[in-house]
């Protein structure tokens, strides 16, 4: 691919100009691609690294450690299914009531709302991020989860019992309190980016669409975010990277309960919630394998849930992509 | 005024950064491990400080098994935990790593019924249920030792332990001695597969469960349950007394075992001998090495030790720990006074 | 519609309004000139405080930043200008795949690649840590911020005979300014709260730091160490400590708005 693409328009003079000025582009790519490469060469490092220590793990279990369910430190037999479920259940649930909520916030506080209220709910916003973990769970377990075992634990299975999400005896802890401490948590991320990405947007496309005609929301639906969908999908993929390996506040409300259950109320355990909670204590080379063969199982799920994403994007927006006249 | 402002505060770091210089030159010794006597220790290294202000100590609790790691990769001065090291963990240490008791603790029964009743389990009581053979609170069994006590027609949910802890390692190390069922099917150690229950992180989570939960039933040390409010059960001991859980019988319980002491300090106290003895009660332990490489820190930390096991213990009740009998200081000062640097001990005469 | 949104932005509020309520209701009462500079004492002690986890909390940030946000910014940089056809798609699916990482994970990377050679805990090895999570946050928000600058200022400044590089650095970077900044703060956010990475790295500190190649307290540490200990004055000083850590966090987000308010700020 040569220059063109954003040169198509200029004359030839001009770019024998830029390019005869070359070295201080050079170098500044060169600067900028020895950034990003870093970056992949510490993501190497770190796979390598803990390939190593999960080998004992690999000769042990083979692929069995993908779908069995036992954990026992004791008989040092490991099987990974729990955890697997509980981290994609946990962080969908989080998805799930995060992304609809946060985008709609970020639409109120770019498009719709009077202007002096948007700055203290925007600060406010922001800050949730630097509440540590642990403080969300403390909170969780004293304030969060007799809520939820109060109050929305029996109104869900009073309405929506003959489904099984919804069965099983209101312990408040389970998987549906870590779903709603994650999205929570992650709210906070959907949202910010997702206002940035909304007041990038050009004045130009919103009257454009105003001009055509269109509705406030309608302008707002079809110039706005249409616009910037990949930077809203970029605000939900941040968000969803931090679902998936939040620690501390998840493993105080998830009940760590290795177990696959279909039920909401079900307490459930997560890959990051037991790779924190055994790995100060884990002593022999196999158990440490074990939790360490889990942080990578988290990369591959982290790996393969991106590109999922991805794939949704390219599909549903190819045409639509960026502006760049 | 961007300029000034970025500069400034380039320069307040940089002032920050470089650290603050004290006034008498102090060594710093570093220490990791377990978090149940953390509060014990950042007070004995606090009233230390004003007996030898020399020295200071930095303790961070990170679980007992962190220490253990750390202490063997020689990333920290001392080390700290709740449960013995195996033989293997000490065959791994470039060194022969001591073991140094410092207080007692208990681990009790907790639970949350209306009404908050005194109840009195025995060995075998805690065993079913732990193993899922005993689900409500009014089995016959449990109304059996707690006559005129009205124990109502619910499930018992039970609460261990989410991470790997010393506390989880003396529990099911004692219920491993009195239940055959429990030493074959679940067996001992810092994490265990559990046949039943919740998981809660840390000795708060699972007392904050508790108390928010009704019918809760878990295992937590003394301290957490008195400062819940929450009731811990007398438990029968292997002389057949039911033992309400203070620091008088956790006291008792190390006694008991003090003349079979071994010379390394690594006992289990769990089901103990003696009348008065209760019977879920553990040392904890500071590990140091016999040979220290360092000759300062080394002399530090064996005045220390020495003033830890005496004068130190005096803080200990205070603080809901419970103190070591006379007996077992006797044998540790022995102990202390095998801690060398290049052969030469360094407790001096005293 | 509006109203929906209205509604969204409501439920998003109202549980972080619930949740600084608890945090006041529980610790303001420990907040005090004590708290801000007088040193951790033992319980049932009066007057201890976190002074030292404040300092160390600022350190290992401006540490974090110092490695992650250049890294961070450059590589942001190359991924929306570079022209290579594979390479930026493949370097934009490894952040999001370091944004998944546990934070534990890249504690004990830390501590293996820094402390275990070192033979020591260091505010160096936290300072590592935090950046390696910071890293992928900045790299993405900035390409996506830049992203959305109108090709038309490119190409103004292109024509005008500007080399590609001045470009980047005197009109796009300026212009996405504002919407870097979020994504910088919100990387900090992120950083600041985090307990576990630095468990096993900055390692905590009962003391004054006296060089940055020592173990350093911080903030969540403390919080941490606090919040699970049995005696209420401790947790009352932990809530207080999460307090201040948000007004830190606050001040700094603030701070970087009021210095970096300038001529090319966007569309707002």
């Amino acid at each position: 691919m040569t220059t063109a693409a954003a040169s198509r328009s200029l004359p030839s003079a001009v770019v024998s100009a830029r390019t005869r000025r070359g070295w201080g582009d050079r170098l500044f790519r060169g600067l900028t691609r020895g950034a990003a490469l870093s970056l992949i060469l510490l993501v190497v490092a770190m796979i390598i690294g803990m390939a190593g220590a999960a080998m004992p793990s690999f000769r042990a279990f083979g692929w069995r450690f993908l779908y069995t369910s036992t954990w026992d430190p004791v008989a040092e037999t490991f099987g990974a299914l729990p955890f697997v479920y509980g981290t994609l259940v946990s962080s969908l649930l989080a998805l799930v009531i995060a992304v609809p909520l946060g985008l709609g916030a970020a639409i109120f506080l770019a498009e719709l709302a009077p202007v002096w209220i948007r700055p203290p709910i925007t600060f406010l916003v922001e800050l949730v991020a630097a509440v540590p973990s642990v403080v969300f769970g403390l909170w969780g377990i004293f304030v969060l989860a007799p809520w939820i075992r109060n109050w929305v634990q029996p109104a869900l299975g009073a309405s929506l019992g003959f489904l099984p999400l919804f069965q099983g005896p209101p312990y408040g802890v389970g998987m549906l309190a870590a779903g709603i401490i994650l999205a929570i948590m992650i709210v906070p991320f959907i949202t910010a980016v997702s206002r940035e990405v909304l007041l990038a947007v050009p004045n130009t496309q919103r009257e454009a669409a105003l001009g055509l005609g269109a509705t406030r929301w309608e302008t707002t639906r079809i110039a706005v975010l249409r616009y910037g969908k990949s930077g809203l999908i970029g605000a939900v993929l941040l968000g969803l990277g931090r679902a998936l390996g939040e620690t501390m506040a998840v493993t105080m409300v998830i009940g760590n309960r290795p177990e696959v259950a279909i039920s909401l109320f079900a307490p459930g355990y997560t890959m990051a919630s037991v790779i924190a909670n055994e790995f100060t204590e884990a002593t022999s080379d196999l158990y440490l394998g074990a939790l360490i063969e889990i942080g990578l199982l988290l990369f591959a799920v982290t790996v393969i849930v991106n590109a999922l994403a991805r794939l949704l994007v390219w599909s549903v927006g190819g045409a639509v992509k960026q502006v760049r006249e | 005024m961007n300029r000034w402002l970025a500069g400034f505060l380039c320069s307040l770091l940089a002032v920050l950064g470089s650290g603050v210089r004290p006034a008498v030159a102090q060594m710093l010794m570093n220490g990791a491990g377990a978090t149940f006597p953390y509060p014990i220790y950042s007070k004995w290294f606090d009233e230390y400080a004003k007996v030898d202000p020399s020295a200071r100590f930095n303790y961070q609790s990170i679980g007992s098994g962190g220490g253990i790691r750390q202490i063997t990769a020689r990333t920290v001065d001392f080390g700290a935990s709740d449960g013995p090291m195996t033989d293997d963990q000490l065959g791994r240490a470039p060194g022969n790593l001591l073991h140094i008791p410092t207080v007692l603790g208990a681990v009790v029964a907790t639970y949350n019924l209306p009404g908050n009743p005194k109840l009195r389990f025995t060995p075998d009581i805690l065993a079913d249920i732990f193993l899922g053979r005993i689900t409500k609170w009014n089995d016959a069994k449990i109304a059996a030792v707690n006559p005129g006590v009205s124990l109502p027609d619910q499930a018992i949910l039970v609460v261990h332990r989410s991470d790997g802890s010393g506390t989880t390692y003396i529990w099911v190390d004692y219920l491993s001695k009195v239940s055959k069922e429990w030493d074959q099917k679940v067996g001992r150690g810092t994490s265990v597969n559990w046949p039943v229950g919740l998981g809660g992180k840390g000795n708060e989570g699972v007392a904050g469960q508790i108390k928010n939960t009704p019918g809760a039933l878990g295992y937590v040390e003394l301290a957490y349950a008195i400062k819940n409010n929450l009731p811990a059960a007398s438990v029968r001991n292997a002389a057949g007394k039911f033992v309400e859980p203070s620091i008088e019988t956790t006291t008792a319980a190390a006694a008991g075992s003090a003349m079979n002491m071994p010379a390394d300090f690594r006992v289990s106290l769990t089901n103990p001998p003696g009348d008065h003895a209760y019977p879920i009660a553990s040392f904890t332990w500071l590990l140091v090495y016999k040979d220290q490489p360092d000759e300062t820190k080394g002399k530090l930390l064996v005045k220390f030790l020495w003033w830890m096991i005496h004068d130190g213990q005096k803080y200990t009740s205070d603080l809901l720990y419970a103190p070591l009998p006379l007996q077992v200081v006797k044998q540790i000062e022995a102990r202390l006074g095998e801690i060398t640097y290049q052969g030469k001990p360094l407790l001096a005469a005293r | 519609m509006s109203a929906l949104t209205a509604g969204s932005a409501l439920a998003v509020v109202l549980p972080l309004i619930l949740l600084f309520g608890f945090l006041l209701h529980q610790g303001a009462s420990a907040v005090n000139v004590d708290f801000f500079t007088r040193l951790p004492k033992p319980v049932g002690e009066a007057g201890g405080g976190m002074a030292n986890a404040i300092v160390g909390s600022l350190i290992l940030i401006a540490l974090a930043a110092a490695l992650g946000l250049p890294l961070g910014i450059l590589g942001g940089v190359y991924l929306t200008e570079s022209r290579d056809p594979r390479l930026p798609w493949l370097i934009r699916f490894v952040a999001d795949v370091l944004n998944g990482v546990p934070s534990i994970v890249i504690g004990i990377f830390a501590y293996t690649v820094i402390v275990l050679p070192m033979r020591r805990f260091s505010a160096l090895a936290g300072g590592v840590a935090l950046a390696v999570i910071m890293l992928p946050i900045v790299l993405r928000t900035t390409e996506e911020m830049m992203r959305l600058v109108p090709a038309s200022l490119r190409e103004a400044a292109l024509a005008l005979g500007l080399p590609e590089w001045k470009v980047i650095l005197r009109v796009v970077l300026p212009t996405a300014r504002a919407g870097i900044i979020t994504g910088v703060m919100v990387a900090i956010a992120r950083v600041a709260g985090e307990t576990a990475p630095l468990l096993f790295t900055a390692f905590g500190n009962r003391f004054w730091h006296q060089r940055l190649d020592q173990p350093i307290a911080a903030l969540p540490l403390q919080i941490f160490a606090y919040a699970i200990a049995p005696f209420d004055d401790w947790h009352r000083q932990a809530w207080a400590g999460a307090l201040v850590l948000i007004a830190l966090v606050f001040l700094v987000s603030l701070a970087a708005r009021i210095a970096t308010r300038g001529r090319y700020s966007a569309v707002r």
